[in-house]
């Protein structure tokens, strides 16, 4: 079954993805890739906690998740694929072509940033980097629970 | 009165609503503050956080123990002292917690906890203690 979804979400690891996609997926192991949590073991403790023990958590950097993506694809288990910044899945994208679709879930408001959905805010540069990602082939769509619609990228930036 | 406040953090609408409860039961009207984590990123969630809390002791209470209320309060809590953080909360802790906060927040953090536990059970077994 493999990767079921890839998500950015600034929240990381959180209610929304735990409980309203991973009930429904029936996830059984979660990948956060980001650079800064995967190099801090206090950072991965506290989003371990937020997570039943049957869900597996695994932490990578973009590089080691470029190295990982293989086997995250071939394991029997649903797993999701997280990372917190439009950077990160843009620097994973182009590190792993099989990264094909991205969910974009929660990118909240910060100072320079501009609403493009309730609960996506993103600056000009954010958005030209969503564009170009869809450019290349990758389906960028906003969702933030399995129950909404999939907002198509033109919609959003 | 004691300086010390609770710190009600929730998804939604929970915390508000709780803070209304303890209010309408009690008629205590300044020992808890509610914050939504309605709308937030990480970085936002930390700052209503900070406003909330302001200076003083406190115990912020969280709805779940895992999530972006979990993770912003326990962070907050790491950088500083006189902050305890108790997950799981319900109106039967705040309505014990608003009556004693003359006591430290990791103390008053534990005796919520207790009193919250106590809450819950299954009823319909009157004997069962």
């Amino acid at each position: 079954m493999s990767l079921a979804l890839y998500r950015i979400d600034d929240r990381l690891i959180h209610g929304q993805v735990v409980v309203g996609w991973g009930q429904p997926l029936h996830v059984s192991f979660i990948v956060l890739v980001d650079d800064e949590v995967s190099g801090s073991d206090w950072e991965q403790d506290l989003y371990r906690m937020g997570v039943p023990p049957q869900i597996e958590v695994v932490f990578a950097s973009v590089d080691q998740a470029a190295q990982l993506f293989s086997n995250w694809q071939a394991d029997e288990r649903v797993g999701i694929l997280l990372v917190g910044d439009i950077d990160t899945a843009v620097a994973l994208a182009a590190r792993v072509p099989q990264v094909r679709r991205f969910n974009v879930g929660g990118v909240h408001h910060r100072t320079g940033r501009r609403e493009r959905l309730r609960f996506v805010y993103l600056t000009d540069d954010e958005a030209a980097k969503l564009r170009e990602l869809a450019a290349h082939g990758v389906e960028v769509t906003a969702q933030d629970v399995p129950t909404a619609r999939a907002v198509p990228i033109g919609e959003f930036t | 009165m004691s300086d010390l406040r609770g710190i009600i953090v929730s998804h939604a609408a929970v915390a508000q609503a709780l803070v209304t409860a303890v209010g309408a039961i009690t008629g205590v009207q300044d020992a808890l503050t509610a914050v939504s984590n309605e709308g937030c990123g990480t970085e936002e969630l930390g700052e209503r956080l900070r406003q909330a809390i302001g200076q003083g002791p406190v115990v912020l209470f969280v709805d779940l123990p895992g999530g972006s209320c979990f993770t912003s309060s326990v962070r907050y809590a790491k950088q500083h002292a006189e902050v305890a953080v108790v997950t799981g909360v319900n109106l039967a802790m705040l309505l014990d917690f608003v009556f004693h906060r003359d006591i430290p927040p990791a103390e008053a953090a534990r005796r919520a906890v207790d009193a919250g536990a106590k809450a819950i059970r299954v009823t319909g077994s009157p004997t069962a203690a």
